[in-house]
């Protein structure tokens, strides 16, 4: 058989196999139980079984036989599975993350002597509570939230949303009062900023559409 | 002189812990002459404000209707 014709085969073997509603459904099963033990979160387990599936349509051309058939989808899921517990990994390791963060300058907000950036300098909002009362704001407000770095992030929320004072987050976390002040002025930088531009400014971007 | 920098930092520090009152002074002269930081400080209280509501699930109620 030519090599296109194995590929051709592989693929209609691997249709039909995942067109068997009870293979599938089975397969499936067991696929989620595994990738639940791994990952510990029911949706993504769900999210990397699905990717895996598709995953396998795509690449059933290069499958090799029906005895492996349970082997190979299981390994593209492992791969799939690999990938979502690195990045999780990335997200909870804030050690990890303290050399960018620390390193973060300010130079794109301002220029060399301090000053505002021409395009930086903050506009007038006009009337902030009031958009407090649109849902729609609050989608943009969480997405700019889960924009800070971990570290900034984590230390924004025990002050703002726990209440917690300065010396008690700094005693919490181990950080110096100073270091503290700086993470939280580049938390409210970004947070500002970030608000701005998706909700302020697009909101009169979208005023001027026809 | 003071420049933008310093100002934004010390009103983000004064959200923490009051500002000196020679420090303030400064602040507010910046902030008489740069309409930039002008704004910054009001956004900073709407910023307190927004993350409260936030924290109290504001968001939610909002959602709902």
């Amino acid at each position: 058989m030519s090599a296109n014709s194995n590929r051709q085969e592989n693929t209609k073997q691997v249709g039909n196999l995942l067109a068997d509603a009870a293979f599938l459904q089975d397969i499936r099963r067991q696929m989620l139980r595994f990738a639940t033990l791994q990952l510990n979160d029911a949706s993504q387990a769900e999210d990397a079984v699905q990717e895996a599936l598709i995953g396998a349509m795509k690449n059933a051309a290069s499958f090799g036989g029906r005895a492996a058939f349970k082997t190979w989808m299981f390994a593209i899921l492992k791969n799939k599975i690999a990938d979502v517990l690195r990045y999780k990994q990335r997200m909870v390791n804030i050690g990890s993350f303290a050399h960018d963060e620390d390193d973060e300058d300010l130079s794109e907000l301002f220029d060399r002597k301090g000053f505002w950036q021409v395009d930086e300098r903050p506009v007038a909002w006009g009337n902030p509570v009031a958009s407090m009362r649109e849902s729609q704001f609050w989608v943009v407000f969480e997405a700019c939230l889960d924009n800070l770095p971990p570290k900034q992030a984590r230390v924004f929320m025990m002050r703002e949303f726990v209440e917690l004072d300065a010396d008690e987050i700094c005693a919490e976390v181990e950080l110096t009062t100073s270091n503290l002040h700086v993470l939280l002025h580049r938390a409210r930088l970004r947070l500002r900023e970030c608000l701005e531009n998706k909700w302020v400014l697009q909101g009169e971007k979208n005023d001027e559409l026809p | 002189m003071m420049n933008c920098r310093e100002a934004t930092k010390l009103m983000s520090d004064a959200q923490e812990k009051p500002l000196l009152l020679k420090t303030r002074f400064g602040l507010e002269i910046h902030l008489m002459m740069c309409s930039g930081c002008h704004n910054f400080k009001e956004q900073m209280d709407a910023l307190r404000t927004m993350t409260r509501a936030y924290a109290k699930g504001k968001n939610e109620q909002e959602k709902e209707t």
